[in-house]
């Protein structure tokens, strides 16, 4: 946005997702964080991917099970039905 | 997943055990169907994929060689079986092709700046809301959303969605920096309607 090193709305788009994850170096996060400061949208971005993100995690955070009838299906299918546990 | 790798062997797998390929199945049917069910959309596309990447796992068992998880394995299994489908599926037509292509490269500038973040949590919560979130993956391309389902809703690192996609790791973070911002860029106009609606 001005001169010298300060990142542009561009350049910390590329930067985002491993802003987000947490895996850019201090002295990035600090340029984003000087960015972001001055910059509402870009603000309103990081915000907005973390809230998008958690809200995908959160929703994959129940423990993935298929009903009985797939499994009973799916071991048949598999010819593995005598080796069904319960 | 949780790995169940460390309770289920591989030796008695590759030995034809079948009481083993019983608890592999168990183990890590919930999630490949998630995979499978949030890449195609609807429950019998995924049962197929589901059913495939299992009946390929047994024929190719003594091809894994254990430099993988066994999870990331059967991970990269049914992600080729869902692409598979979702590009059977798909009428043919070059156009789609080309629109898709250019769809991948581009790095979109954000056009929503609605902050919905201070939304009350329960509107997140509700099953419109979900349903609007898996829309939006519905929409994403499927070398995106592949890699957008992997990493964070199936919660595998940079490394092991690289090594189910067989992709780089620089072409997987920029995969997900795209589909992460498209996802954004959908939930923006969702939930970012919903704040209008609330205020009125
Ligand atoms: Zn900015």
């Amino acid at each position: 946005m001005s001169e010298n090193e300060q990142p542009t709305c561009q350049t910390l788009l590329c930067l985002l997702s491993d802003y987000v994850d947490g895996e850019l170096s201090e002295e990035l996060c600090r340029e984003i964080e000087r960015h972001t400061a001055g910059c509402d949208n870009c603000r309103v971005v990081i915000d907005t991917l973390r809230k998008t993100i958690s809200l995908y995690r959160a929703s994959a955070a129940e423990p993935a099970e298929i009903s009985t009838e797939t499994r009973d299906h799916l071991f048949k299918t598999l010819n593995l039905e005598d080796y069904m546990q319960h | 997943m949780s790995d169940g790798q460390n309770d289920i062997s591989i030796e008695a797998l590759r030995s034809g055990d079948k009481h083993e390929f019983a608890r592999m199945v168990d183990t890590y049917s919930g999630p490949l169907y998630r995979l499978a069910l949030k890449m195609l959309g609807n429950e019998p596309d995924a049962q197929d994929v589901l059913q495939n990447t299992f009946l390929k796992a047994f024929q190719h068992i003594r091809e894994f060689e254990g430099r993988s998880k066994l999870s990331t394995w059967l991970y990269r299994i049914a992600s080729n079986e869902a692409l598979m489908m979702v590009r059977k599926r798909r009428p043919e037509t070059n156009f789609t092709d080309t629109v898709q292509e250019q769809d991948e490269d581009q790095i979109l500038d954000p056009v929503q700046f609605t902050d919905w973040c201070c939304l009350p949590e329960e509107e997140f919560l509700t099953s419109e809301s979900r349903a609007a979130l898996d829309r939006a993956v519905q929409r994403l391309p499927e070398t995106l959303r592949i890699v957008f389902i992997l990493r964070d809703i199936e919660g595998l690192s940079i490394q092991e969605t690289s090594q189910a996609l067989n992709l780089s790791e620089s072409a997987v973070k920029t995969r997900l920096l795209r589909a992460r911002l498209r996802l954004r860029e959908e939930l923006s106009s969702y939930f970012g309607e919903r704040l209008d609606h609330l205020k009125k």
